[in-house]
């Protein structure tokens, strides 16, 4: 049994309108970064799971898509990686 | 009709939602607690009322919809029960599966609370009987989160099915197609942003709500 550290990142569907985005890029816009453009805000989630590899990468599968997600909005993937182990990166 | 309004943590419509059931459809109308398993013996319209259930974290309704209480309300739904959601309610609807579509941030960001038009778009329902076709009711709204978004075949089919019961007339967060309203596929489950249950005594600014609960009662006995 093994340490897992992972990463989930969850932003809104391209085709979804994201005002708190567009706020964020009009206030960078008056304080003279006018050259910003496409701001989005998404959301970061650190997790820390337990098992078998094989195991957990199902688990956040299904607890990123079913949980910390809405798919009717929203699109995510996750980064995991074995606590003093190699980097795994899925989608 | 026996009703349960569902409390979760950081429900704050509880009261008015059991207020409102207990002065038109069920004098007992109970409380019942998100961690309980199953709903009370012969309920038959199940409320989930508004508010900020588990501090809207996560997604507003995100949480909520999958605490224990929620398996029944589904098994009830499947059964044909009725199922009202309001505002929060709405969210954990859709959040839970019961209706399709999601709830987001409203188009300008800002909370709104107002009494808004709505026009009744479907008769048909176990909800809406006692209101007429094309009528303009005057019902408050009180969100942050109500821009009601879904993929352009959801919202096709909902369009075609007469899914939509209640459409802004002036449109106040962003929701596509105008929709403050839908029920289910069966048509026993609504949910709506704006808030029926606060507009049932004139005292209050309209009785516009009324008609919600007095189309349930009649639903009952035609049964």
């Amino acid at each position: 049994m093994s340490t897992f550290k992972a990463k989930v990142f969850v932003t809104l569907k391209p085709s979804i309108l994201d005002p708190q985005g567009r706020t964020v890029e009009r206030a960078l816009s008056h304080l003279d970064h006018g050259n910003v453009s496409g701001v989005r805000v998404g959301k970061y989630i650190e997790l820390t799971l337990s098992g078998s590899r094989a195991e957990v990468e199902a688990q956040l599968k299904d607890i990123t898509e079913n949980v910390l997600s809405n798919p009717v909005m929203e699109d995510a993937r996750w980064e995991i990686s074995e606590q003093q182990g190699e980097e795994l990166v899925g989608a | 009709m026996k009703t349960a309004v569902i409390q979760f943590p950081g429900s704050n419509c509880d009261g008015d939602a059991l207020h409102a059931a207990q002065l038109l459809l069920d004098q007992d109308a109970q409380f019942v607690w998100h961690t309980e398993a199953g709903l009370p013996q012969g309920t038959e319209l199940v409320f989930l009322p508004g508010g900020f259930s588990y501090g809207d974290h996560l997604r507003s309704g995100a949480i909520a919809a999958r605490s224990p209480i929620m398996q029944a309300v589904k098994a009830h739904a499947e059964r044909g029960g009725y199922v009202l959601g309001v505002c929060n309610g709405f969210q954990v609807l859709t959040e839970s599966g019961l209706l399709p579509g999601a709830l987001s941030r409203n188009r300008d960001l800002h909370f709104l609370c107002r009494p808004v038009h709505l026009r009744v778009e479907n008769t048909g329902t176990a909800f809406t009987g006692a209101y007429t076709k094309g009528q303009v009711i005057e019902v408050p709204i009180a969100h942050g989160e109500g821009n009601y978004y879904a993929d352009p075949e959801t919202i096709a089919r909902l369009e075609g099915e007469g899914q939509v019961v209640f459409r802004y007339v002036d449109n106040p967060n962003g929701s596509l197609n105008d929709i403050a309203g839908i029920v289910s596929e069966r048509g026993n489950v609504l949910g709506m942003m704006p808030h029926p249950e606060r507009a049932v005594e004139a005292l209050l600014g309209s009785e516009d709500g009324r008609g919600l609960f007095d189309s349930l009662k009649g639903a009952l006995v035609s049964r």
